[in-house]
């Protein structure tokens, strides 16, 4: 086919300007994914290697960082260790090649939960209410609607963190230091802002005539919202829940200052992985690897509402 | 089925009046075309009666009983939406039988009467099709399957066949109208095109900048026009106007034009001196070398059957319908003459009629 065309349509790009494309974007995603190799390959070495200069990149892996990211372990005498019978795992065996012997699990796996709990909930939280206020505000004479939005986007004009000794006072005084319900609030609060203004543009652009219809044939408001606006604004929900969820799961500042037992999340815990003589960078690369895992199936599993999220729109079905 | 009843309607947006004191009755099973340019209030008025939109004034009654305060899904009416909202997630037979689950109607029951519809609308080999790949035609017949299934006291449409094209127009205008003289539904018909109103309905209103200008019968909006907006607004090319300054009196029964004297039907009111409008359609001029209007020959239109010629006159370009086979000459002098029994005369001030034909005079009332 000749690549006549109307004055305004645009070209097809070239074989040439594709290939030099296809570079750019390969040499961009090797270049980014260069920490997070590292990160993975590191969590398979022994701590002697994982500090080695020049470090290693030819290494023979071990379980290592994994076993002493889940357990706690104290030192024995090797009679000792030799008095115990026949290891009972991997671990257990690389423990005592050690030296050492498992004295129990370690917070990782109840810290990880309280991650999942707590960016979830208040992703679920932040884009169920963003949604139902989106829907008023694009669907309803709102008194004041503009300011009312203008208001929620000023929320997000400061880093939230600038608020944060206000907001130790608050959950001190309140109870909700150190609390999976305190901080599913505080994520829901500081996202739902983003929520609203997504979501807004995703409502706006569904023709009220689906539900005008809906509503003439016989459901309520409420029933045509949740048959007939819900469907169609998936895409819209998919990808703001993604930002929502990348933020609350990633929150490192509000995390450190209001979690230290209980309802601490992931991040602020893996750099206090501490082993004997120093950090241990096998574990604290292996518990890394293990919390990039859940954001990487979700955002894998939605990449093209994603993807039609950050270009609000532009991209066609 | 049911009567629909409008009362003084109005509706004010902020400041701006979209629908002025609207009152009209369409009939049980009639079909009433809701006629006139883009943005003159016809969706509005249609939203009202469908209680999407609720008025600033007035009453709406749906078979007697006051709706206007009722919400949208307790009123029994269907809306074919000028873009037909088809839910782009449900497949065709659900799109159909949507309504019929908001009533719990059982699934065999919900089964039946949406193939029954199909049937009737020819759409049954696309039931369970998705309605997204769906072509013009189809769609229209999708959203008229959707309204009738239920069976509701009314059907509401707004532009229903807006976005088909020509060719498709005229084939859906005769299955529309087809349908309704099966199913006798009472049914609200909002379209900007003149033709379309004139084919399918049985009253026409036509309305401008929020106003019903005229509320009748096709002949009776076309034979005797109530004012000089309507009279433009319909036919193709529209009604010739001849201007003149006179004073007339309560049953006059001629007008003199550049002195020549025109009889007219019987003038309605007395009127002072002012500026008036003779109304000719195209149709009722002849050409007549006796006549003493005269006029010259300005540009002919050739239509197969008839061609439509353009005269110069003193009074401005007046266009006359006559049959193919005469021949004119551009430039040519020839002389007028009108069927005097269909003129209309209009107060130019007010823009009413002050005498209108005759014809179809038995209609009226
Ligand atoms: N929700 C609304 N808010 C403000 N103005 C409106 C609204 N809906 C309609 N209008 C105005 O009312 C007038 C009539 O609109 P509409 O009934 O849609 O006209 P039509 O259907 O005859 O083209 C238009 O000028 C339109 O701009
Ligand atoms: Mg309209």
């Amino acid at each position: 086919m000749s690549s006549v065309n109307s004055a305004h349509s645009v070209v097809a790009p070239g074989a040439t300007s594709k290939r030099i494309a296809a570079t750019i974007v390969i040499a961009y995603a090797l270049i980014t994914m260069v920490p997070l190799v590292w990160i993975v390959m590191t969590s398979f070495k022994s701590p002697p290697d994982s500090i080695s200069y020049p470090p290693k990149v030819v290494f023979q892996p071990t379980l290592e960082g994994y076993c002493n990211l889940f357990t706690t372990r104290t030192r024995q005498t090797s009679d000792y260790i030799a008095s115990l019978g026949a290891p009972t795992s991997t671990c257990d065996e690389i423990t005592r090649s050690r030296n050492m012997v498992i004295a129990g699990p370690s917070n990782y796996w109840p810290r990880f939960q309280n991650s999942l709990v707590i960016a979830f909930g208040s992703t679920f939280l932040a884009v169920s209410l963003g949604t139902f206020a989106a829907y008023g505000f694009s669907r309803f004479k709102v008194p004041l609607a503009e300011d009312l939005l203008f208001f929620i986007l000023s929320t997000r004009m400061m880093p939230p963190i600038a608020v944060a000794i206000p907001i130790y006072l608050m959950y001190r005084e309140l109870g909700l230091s150190d609390t999976a319900l305190g901080m599913i609030l505080l994520y829901t609060a500081v996202n739902v802002s983003l929520a609203v203004w997504l979501l807004k543009g995703f409502i706006d652009e569904i023709p009220r005539e689906y539900e005008e219809a809906a509503m003439i044939d016989g459901y309520t408001r409420m029933q045509a919202f949740f048959k007939v606006v819900l469907p169609q604004a998936t895409t819209g929900i998919a990808a703001t829940a993604i930002f929502c969820l990348i933020f609350a799961w990633n929150e490192y500042a509000f995390a450190v200052l209001l979690t230290s037992g209980a309802a601490q999340t992931a991040p602020p815990f893996i750099p206090t992985i501490i082993g004997e003589g120093g950090q241990d960078w096998p574990a604290v690369a292996a518990g890394t690897t293990i919390f990039v895992v859940p954001i990487l199936v979700f955002t894998v599993l939605l990449r093209k509402q994603l993807l039609r999220g950050i270009t609000f729109g532009a991209v066609r079905k | 089925m049911a009567e629909i009843r409008i009362e003084n309607l109005r509706k004010e947006f902020g400041s701006f009046s979209a629908v002025e004191d609207s009152s009209f009755v369409v009939r049980d099973g009639e079909f009433l075309a809701l006629l006139g340019p883009s943005g003159c209030g016809k969706t509005t008025t249609l939203r009202m009666i469908a209680g999407l939109e609720l008025p600033t004034s007035g009453k709406i009654f749906l078979a007697g009983e006051d709706v206007t305060f009722n919400r949208a899904r307790e009123r029994d009416i269907a809306f074919v939406f000028q873009l037909f909202a088809l839910y782009p997630h449900m497949s065709v037979r659900r799109n159909i039988g949507f309504p019929l689950l908001a009533q719990g109607v059982a699934k065999t029951e919900i089964r039946s009467r949406v193939e029954e519809t199909a049937r009737l609308l020819q759409i049954d080999h696309i039931l369970d099709r998705s309605v997204s790949g769906l072509a013009g035609g189809d769609r229209q017949r999708v959203a008229l399957g959707r309204a009738i299934v239920r069976r509701p006291k009314c059907f509401l449409m707004d532009e229903p066949l807006g976005t088909l094209d020509a060719e498709f127009r005229d084939l859906m205008v005769r299955e529309l109208r087809e349908l309704h003289n099966r199913i006798h539904a009472t049914t609200v018909y909002v379209t900007h095109d003149q033709m379309e109103a004139m084919a399918m309905a049985d009253k026409i209103a036509v309305m401008n900048h929020g106003v019903i200008e005229q509320f009748g019968t096709p002949q009776e909006i076309y034979n005797r026009p109530a004012t000089m907006y309507v009279a433009d607004f319909i036919g193709s090319p529209p009604m010739n106007f001849l201007r003149f300054t006179s004073g007339l009196r309560k049953g006059t029964r001629s007008v003199s034009l550049d002195g020549v004297d025109i009889p007219v039907p019987e003038i309605q009111q007395d009127l002072a001196q002012g500026e008036l409008a003779l109304g000719v359609r195209p149709e009722d001029i002849r050409f007549s070398d006796a006549s003493s209007l005269r006029g010259c020959v300005y540009a002919s239109e050739y239509h197969g059957t008839n061609q439509i010629v353009a005269v110069e006159m003193a009074k401005g370009l007046v266009k006359a319908r006559v049959p193919a086979d005469q021949n004119f000459r551009i430039g040519e002098t020839v002389g007028l003459e009108l069927n005097y029994e269909k003129l209309s005369v209009f107060d130019c001030e007010s823009g009413r009629a002050v005498a209108s034909s005759r014809y179809a005079e038995h209609h009226h009332g």
